[in-house]
């Protein structure tokens, strides 16, 4: 049951800020997402996506390596219902190919790296960004660097169970519940509520 | 990794940084390429931070080309100067604690033989002088004592390089580092033939003076490890940063070390390994 009055909100949060987790956020279940620390109903969090994206000025996908490569059949799809969906939003997709830390340092123009993922951000100037298909671990480490350091509104659409650390989070996305949001945000392009 | 998957999802291609993209297009994968090809296909390492004229650069460059099956080959890596560079290569790669390789080796190879057990995965731990012979030696020895099926290469370029300049065991006695300014004191390590007695069925030093040798000392050692059990290679790395020489000289040194005897060719194989290495290379068995 969750207590805490804390809300993960865009920062910057100052170097270092703690990990939601341990202030006392929790995952939601099933059925359930995140809104700000906060745990929800699902639908009630896919319209705050819609919104958010569509009021951002830069809202910006990073498709991690779970669905920029074609490594299965649900992959493939998934991909294709999130270049989608980036496109009905007219948001930009920056890749994150890779993990490891690269020296001396990544092309910001063309990529974002876990582990220095304030460098994209600052260089594109991106309000919103969208995490999908990102490893949980990398995924973590690059929300937290984001909320410390930058002002960026994070989305995670994860495919597990979600993340603490994201400002809105979905859990178990496939490519069927990322088309449920495109149908959303469609809805809400429209002027449905 | 398979080679089927290395293929970027439908809608993304556009986005995907060259180099990724190059890769699948162009890269080694599934080709059974080697150092003779190089240049022709998009090579498994990448612009790397490592020094001008550095020796493991181009130690890297060799064995990343000489891998019997980059695509289902996985390096173990750990801390030194070799581990800056691992962020460019494009194989599967994992960094370990300094010293830890072999034990994480190990595990991974284990694991790798309950995942896949139809398939035939390489692991390769790769190191420097420091976390080889000094300070993994014991996780080093344990794994060469229990006879795990991994090929462990050392890139000697004896010295701690990148804090510094401090002397390693495998540094030369006598040798004047910025931070050993009285010079070594002690024999550097035998560690070949440590190897040897270790367990290693398969243990060779050598230098990178010779390209297509060092290509087929690296293919025999990772081929003999997946049958028969650890292999040890050690290659002379010359540093041109803390030896102070000129990086465009490092080659000769190479050279000039083999012919002197400073840093001999030593090739040990036990009976077993020479019947297994005859076989393959009479192309009997592959």
């Amino acid at each position: 049951m969750q207590t805490t009055n804390y809300k993960v909100i865009n920062g910057p949060e100052g170097y270092l800020p703690p990990a939601a987790a341990s202030m006392g956020v929790v995952l939601p279940d099933e059925g359930e997402a995140l809104f700000e620390g906060k745990i929800m109903l699902k639908e009630e969090v896919m319209k705050k996506i819609a919104v958010k994206l569509l009021e951002a000025k830069n809202p910006t996908f990073f498709p991690g390596p779970l669905v920029l490569w074609a490594w299965n059949e649900k992959a493939i799809e998934k991909a294709k219902a999130v270049k989608e969906l980036a496109e009905i939003v007219g948001a930009k997709i920056i890749p994150m190919p890779d993990y490891r830390p690269k020296y001396p340092m990544i092309n910001p123009e063309e990529e974002i790296n876990p582990n220095h993922p304030n460098l994209t951000i600052w260089h594109n100037k991106i309000d919103v960004c969208v995490f999908v298909g990102v490893h949980c671990h990398y995924a973590n480490l690059a929300l937290k660097i984001i909320r410390g350091g930058t002002n960026c509104y994070t989305i995670a659409l994860c495919g597990n169970y979600g993340h603490e650390d994201a400002m809105i989070s979905l859990r178990d996305i496939y490519a069927e519940e990322v088309r449920s949001l495109t149908d959303v945000v469609k809805s809400m392009k429209k002027g449905g509520k | 990794m398979s080679v089927k998957i290395v293929k970027i999802s439908p809608g993304f291609e556009e986005i995907m940084p060259k180099d990724y993209k190059d890769l699948v297009s162009n890269g080694p994968y599934g080709k059974g390429f080697g150092i003779k090809e190089l240049g022709t296909f998009k090579e498994l390492i990448e612009e790397h931070p490592l020094c001008a004229g550095c020796g493991l650069a181009l130690s890297k460059r060799l064995i990343l080309a000489s891998l019997p099956s980059p695509e289902n080959t996985i390096i173990v890596g750990t801390t030194g100067c070799s581990s800056l560079s691992f962020s460019q290569v494009a194989l599967h790669n994992i960094h370990s604690i300094f010293g830890n390789q072999n034990a994480v080796a190990t595990g991974l190879k284990r694991a790798l033989e309950i995942r896949f057990p139809d398939v035939i995965k390489d692991v390769v731990a790769i190191g420097g002088d420091g976390a080889i012979g000094d300070i993994g030696l014991g996780m080093v020895m344990h794994s060469w004592f229990r006879g795990e099926k991994f090929a462990t290469i050392m890139l000697d370029n004896e010295s701690y390089a990148n804090t510094g300049g401090q002397e390693s065991g495998m540094s030369q006695q006598g040798a004047v580092l910025n931070m050993a300014p009285t010079g070594k004191k002690y024999n550097k390590l035998p560690m070949a033939e440590i190897a040897r007695d270790a367990g290693c069925v398969y243990s060779v030093s050598v230098t990178f003076a010779k390209p297509k040798r060092l290509e087929k000392i690296i293919r025999r050692a990772v081929l003999i490890a997946r049958q028969l059990g650890p292999t040890y290679i050690q290659i002379y790395c010359p540093c041109p940063t803390n030896y102070k020489h000129k990086p465009s000289e490092s080659l000769e040194r190479a050279r000039d070390a083999e012919k002197s005897g400073a840093y001999p060719v030593k090739e040990y194989m036990s009976p077993e390994a020479e019947e297994l290495i005859k076989k393959l290379e009479e192309g009997k068995k592959c």
